[in-house]
């Protein structure tokens, strides 16, 4: 099962994106019940796609809020067009997932 | 030298060239991702940050960059923070918490047909002001808005 979550809503000519993706984001800042630090764990890289061409891409840091929230708009695609999303982060981990337009 | 010593021969040299291409990561499908600036994202002071994500920290004040963002933040490790910029030709949004240890929390590039809007929920130590940059016509434009916090949400 992936991480993300995405709707993407044509508008119009606009395309509306909203994403949800499960993530601790964790700041590498806290410390667990036994005192020992929790070890940074934070998307950093993350990549919008529409017919192969990245239509967002962002970098991330510590701050962005657990379980990130991502909304964006764009030109230039339809419904029933195929959106992918993918993420990376500081550990290597990555996914993606796919969402058609409606 | 035989036929099927030659043809053997050939085979492990392809294939080793093959190896090196794919170790060197030339042949793996991945999505375009923007190389993650860690001297950006580490820097301590909001200028720093400037200078190493988008080369200069020379920001116009910009009343066309509208952010969206609550007065009073209910709890800092959520504070949702929108930015609409109604200036031609942006090519990046970058969001700022000021008094963050490290400011700059996200920055988006808008690739082809992307409008000059982004959304997303960011974590804020203490009342500050978030800060939205934005790259357009290869200048660097700002506003910002003070966020009022009572919980810090940064967990240090």
């Amino acid at each position: 099962m992936s991480s993300i979550k995405m709707r993407a809503n044509a508008e119009g000519d606009v395309i509306t994106v909203k994403a949800l993706i499960s993530h601790p984001m964790e700041t590498g800042l806290r410390k667990d019940n036994a005192g020992k630090v929790i070890p940074a764990d934070f998307i950093q890289e993350v990549s919008c796609e529409h017919n192969g061409v990245a239509v967002l891409t962002a970098q991330w840091g510590t701050a962005i809020s657990k379980n990130p929230y991502l909304s964006f708009r764009f030109r230039g695609g339809k419904a029933g067009d195929t959106l992918k999303m993918s993420w990376k982060d500081n550990m290597g981990k990555t996914d993606s997932a796919e969402s058609v337009i409606k | 030298m035989s036929i099927k010593r030659r043809i053997m021969l050939k085979g492990t040299l392809a294939a080793g060239a093959i190896g090196f291409v794919a170790g060197a990561g030339l042949l793996s499908p991945r999505a375009v991702f923007a190389a993650w600036s860690d001297s950006a994202f580490t820097a301590t002071t909001s200028p720093e940050a400037l200078k190493s994500l988008l080369g200069s920290d020379s920001l116009e004040d910009s009343g066309k960059i509208k952010i969206k963002a609550p007065d009073i933040a209910e709890n800092g490790a959520v504070v949702p923070v929108s930015v609409t910029a109604e200036l031609d030709g942006v090519e990046s949004i970058s969001i700022l918490a000021e008094k963050n240890a490290t400011p700059l929390t996200a920055s988006f590039d808008l690739g082809p047909g992307a409008e000059p809007y982004v959304s997303t929920r960011i974590k804020m130590g203490k009342t500050a002001n978030v800060v939205a940059v934005v790259k357009a016509g290869g200048k660097l434009y700002s506003a910002k808005k003070e966020v009022k916090v009572t919980i810090g949400g940064c967990g240090g």
